[in-house]
This record gives C-alpha cells, sequence and structure tokens, in this order.
C-alpha cells in the first residue's frame, strides 16, 4: 500500500485503538487531550513518512509515537500538579517510569475498547449521543463520514458529540466491564446501540453505499467483540450477530450502483452473500442456549427465513408465528405490517385486510401499501386508491417510485 | 388507555381428546389470535395458561381440591389487554378461541390500587 492510502486505511483501524487506550488511562476528564494525541500521531506520521518513506512495521510506528505523546503529556501534567498546584498527593519523584508507560498490547487495546463500548453505551447517555461517539470512538469515523452517515454538517455533529462529551464527564460514567451480575442488563443498551448503528448503515437515507456498507460492518465487529469476550458471549448477542449476518448478506443484492432500493422479490439472488448466511446460521445456534427469548433471536429466525426465497407454506407460516411473538415482546408499527403481510401468505388475503384494517396507521405509507397489494386481485378499485394514499404520504423518491410501479401494474 | 383483564374460561372436562394436528391447529388458532391484539399495540402482558387442577383454602383449617366442585367451567388462562372502553375491550375479545371450546371470556376492568 502506498502512502496516500496508507495513512487513511491505518486511521480507520489504528485511531479507535489509540484512543480507546489513552481514554481509559486519562480517563474521560482528558477525552479531547485522547483526541488530540491520537490525531497528532497521525498527522507525524503524515509528517515524517512523507520525508523519509513509510517505516518497516507502520503500525508499531503510530504506537510508539503515541505511548511518547502521551507519556510526555502525563509527565507534564504530573509536573504541574505537583509545583504549580502543589498537589500534596503526588509523588515528588516524577521519573519513576511505570508511571507514564502506555500499555498498546493486543489485550490492553481489546479490553480498554470493550469498556469504552459500556461506557458509551450508559443508559444515562441518550441514544443519539451514543451512535455518534460510537461513530467516532469505537469505529474512528472523521466528523464528515458522521455528518454524512445523517444527512447533517460538521458543526451539528460537532456539537452533539461536544454534549455528550460533557454527559460522560457529568455524569461520572466509569470506563470499565459492568459488574457480573448486572452485565445482562447492561448489554441490553449496548445491543439496543450496536442494533441501531448497523440499521443506520442498512436502512440509512444516505445514497454514499460505501459508508453505509462500512457502518453495518462496524456494528458487526463491535458484536463480534462482545462475542468473543467470555463474559459478554451472551445468547442474545449471539442472536444480533446472527442477524446482522443474515441482513448484510443482502447489502449487495438490495442496493442498485445509485445506492436506490431493490425490492427483495426484485434482487439477483446470486449476489446474496452464501458465506453470511452461514455465518448468520451459525451463530443463531450459538445463540440457542439459556432459557432467554431476546427479540434479536425472534428477528435473527425471522431473517433466517427471509434467506429462503421460496414462497413455502411452512416458511410464511414461520414467519407469521414469529412475528407474533415479536409483537407480544416489542410493539412497533413495521413489525405490526410485516405480521399481518405474513398473515395473508399464511392465511390468505381475505382475514388479512381484517387484520390490516384494524391496525388504523393511517399516517404510514406502508400501512396503505400493504392494504393496496392485499386488494389487489380482490378489489382493483380498492387498491388504487389505498395506493394512491400510500403515494400522497411517501417522502423519498424510491418510496414513490416503488408505489408508482404497483400503480401501473394493476392499471395494466 | 385502561388495562383490561381476559380471563378465559371453558368446561375442560368436556372438551375431547385432542389429535396432535388438532391441538397444534388450536395453538396456532391462540397465537393468531393474541398476535392480532398485539399488532393493534393493545396487549399489554400475554398472559398464561393455568394447570387445570388447584387447590382452593377456605380458612385455616379448609383446603378443597379445586377450582370449584359447584361450576363446571374453570380458569383455563388470563391476558391483559388495552382499551379506551369496555366498547372496545369487548370487540377484542371476540374473536377469542375460547369460543370454540364452549367457552367463554369474562372481561373486567384492572383498577389500579
Amino acid at each position: 500500500m502506498q502512502q496516500p492510502e496508507l495513512i487513511p486505511h491505518l486511521f480507520r483501524t489504528e485511531y479507535r485503538k489509540i484512543i480507546a487506550v489513552l481514554c481509559k488511562r486519562f480517563g474521560f476528564e482528558q477525552i479531547e487531550t485522547a483526541e488530540d494525541i491520537a490525531s497528532e500521531t497521525f498527522m507525524t506520521a503524515a509528517q515524517t513518512w512523507g520525508l523519509q518513506g513509510i517505516p518497516q512495521n507502520p503500525v508499531a510506528w503510530l504506537y510508539t509515537v503515541a505511548k511518547n505523546k502521551a507519556s510526555n503529556f502525563l509527565k507534564r501534567q504530573a509536573v504541574y500538579n505537583h509545583k504549580v498546584v502543589k498537589d500534596p498527593a503526588v509523588n515528588e519523584d516524577t521519573s519513576t517510569m511505570p508511571a507514564y508507560e502506555i500499555d498498546l498490547s493486543p489485550q490492553n487495546i481489546n479490553d480498554s475498547q470493550l469498556q469504552m463500548m459500556f461506557a458509551i453505551c450508559h443508559p444515562a447517555i441518550a441514544t443519539e449521543a451514543q451512535i455518534g461517539l460510537s461513530l467516532r470512538i469505537l469505529c474512528g469515523f472523521g466528523i464528515e463520514e458522521i455528518a454524512d452517515a445523517f444527512l447533517s454538517n460538521k458543526e451539528t455533529i460537532n456539537k452533539r458529540l461536544f454534549r455528550a462529551k460533557e454527559k460522560l464527564r457529568s455524569e461520572n460514567i466509569a470506563i470499565e466491564l459492568p459488574e457480573l451480575a448486572q452485565i445482562d442488563e447492561r448489554l441490553g443498551t449496548v445491543l439496543a446501540t450496536l442494533y441501531l448503528l448497523f440499521s443506520e448503515g442498512y436502512y440509512s437515507v444516505s445514497n454514499n453505499k460505501t459508508l453505509r456498507k462500512e457502518l453495518c460492518f462496524e456494528a458487526m465487529r463491535l458484536c463480534y467483540m462482545l462475542v468473543e469476550n467470555k463474559h459478554t458471549n451472551k445468547p442474545p448477542v449471539n442472536a444480533l450477530l446472527s442477524l446482522m449476518c443474515f441482513h448484510a448478506s443482502r447489502f449487495e443484492a438490495r442496493l442498485d450502483r445509485n445506492g436506490e432500493l431493490i425490492l427483495y422479490e426484485e434482487q439477483d439472488t446470486s449476489l446474496w452473500d452464501a458465506d453470511l448466511i452461514s455465518k448468520g446460521g451459525y451463530f443463531l445456534n450459538c445463540s440457542a442456549s439459556g432459557n432467554q427469548l431476546s427479540k434479536y433471536h425472534l428477528e435473527a429466525a425471522i431473517a433466517y427465513w427471509n434467506t429462503q426465497k421460496d414462497d413455502t407454506k411452512e416458511k410464511w407460516e414461520a414467519v407469521l408465528q414469529l412475528y407474533n411473538r415479536l409483537l407480544q415482546i416489542e410493539y412497533s408499527p413495521i413489525a405490526a405490517l410485516n405480521r399481518t403481510f405474513a398473515l395473508s401468505k399464511a392465511n390468505g388475503a381475505p382475514e388479512a385486510i381484517i387484520e390490516a384494517e384494524k391496525l388504523q396507521l393511517t399516517n404510514n405509507h406502508f400501512y396503505f401499501t400493504l392494504l393496496g397489494e392485499l386488494y389487489t386481485g380482490i378489489n382493483n378499485r380498492k387498491a388504487i386508491q389505498h395506493f394512491q394514499q400510500a403515494l400522497a404520504l411517501a417522502k423519498t423518491n424510491t418510496d414513490k417510485q416503488v408505489i408508482q410501479k404497483k400503480l401501473d401494474k394493476i392499471a395494466h | 388507555m385502561k388495562d383490561y383483564l381476559l380471563v378465559y374460561r371453558a368446561d375442560y372436562t368436556t372438551i375431547p381428546d385432542r389429535t396432535p394436528e388438532e391441538a397444534a391447529a388450536m395453538t396456532k388458532r391462540w397465537m393468531d389470535w393474541i398476535g392480532s391484539i398485539a399488532a393493534q399495540n393493545k396487549l399489554t402482558d400475554r398472559g398464561q395458561r393455568l394447570a387445570a387442577s388447584g387447590k382452593v383454602v377456605k380458612n385455616e383449617s379448609t383446603v378443597t381440591n379445586g377450582p370449584y366442585a359447584e361450576i363446571k367451567e374453570s380458569i383455563g388462562g388470563y391476558s391483559i389487554i388495552k382499551a379506551n372502553s369496555y366498547e372496545e375491550a369487548i370487540v377484542l375479545a371476540k374473536g377469542c378461541p375460547v369460543f370454540t371450546q364452549g367457552g367463554n371470556v369474562e372481561v373486567r376492568e384492572i383498577s389500579p390500587m
């Protein structure tokens, strides 16, 4: 790899490791310093490598520079505390080296990242801030990339991150794994954030396909870290990872070259990633222990059935029952609509129409699209009316095109 | 929105033994029915089934095999739903699979303490 590509590549893989270790060491009080040191390390690399060429082991080089910068900071701070603030707690002898050593071993990097994940996904931090901080600190995304993913601008993202960091400090959140007895409860928030991170990429309004894919794979990477740690390798974590694998397997098939959505029925199944589908199956099996049935288990099982494209009775009956159970755990309009679609496949459209009309999700264009589809072939006049209502409510061009296509199909 | 308790009652002694297929079909009917309520965001608690027999503690010294000797019907299960009024709760209770077993649903508004 040449220098111009090497530094951004290393930034993506190494920045997050350096920042996690430094933050863990300095505490959230000094999170900005940690960010500055990590960023300066890459600036130093860009300058030095440009003049002297790329070192033999670029990663080790970055770690050495980061360590030096961090130790210098700690020494300066100790001197300041001792001489200026006259803090009696500070040892006179500032030359004792171990106090300023920065541990960038794989083990400490991994531990620090996991602890950071729990700190950022703390229930006291607002969801939106958790996502932003995760992208910045756990995934090493640039401010511009985060802004792009949220269709926002750099100022807004900077402000949001600033407030989130203030919150980490004011809530006095520790960078550590929760106690074993609390892990299940705290994992709930972590998993919810990872799932949102994944969905942000999967369903994002941004047309930047590469960026969207990276968001998804980052969420999967973080989830995999949880699977690898024996304390956090719990059934719902495996279920979530399974769900992500199944969804991600359709990544290439569900977006066209312009980043526009291709509907499930129209996808080219040869583009489905068989490797990810089999990984999804593997983690789904791993999730089947214990007696806890999380919503991720149910969603992963539904996602499994979605990798089976054939319209069998067995498939739709299974999907219907999974949605019945999912809705008992957590209601969402989209689950209610999908349940009704599965009902039409399993029990027939007439029953599904009666059920659909009970939902009354009258400000949701998917609701009218579903009714339009259920009425197609039964009462086309009503189907057209519903599709037209859906068209009036749809906001994005993609949604409008999809509905228009269905309307055209009835007309001909 | 208020919570309403649905109590499912039937005379379980008269229900003929079912084949596994019939039992599966009955389970599906229950699941589809409760799923329909959940899809309307009107399910508070799916509730549970109750075992066929039980005990009734009448006072310090008297315990009988229950539920109730005087009536044939017994409680088979319960759920808690959300509704704005009794009328709405009754509409939700209609279609309950217990009717196909000759049973009934008692609808009671929950009045929080």
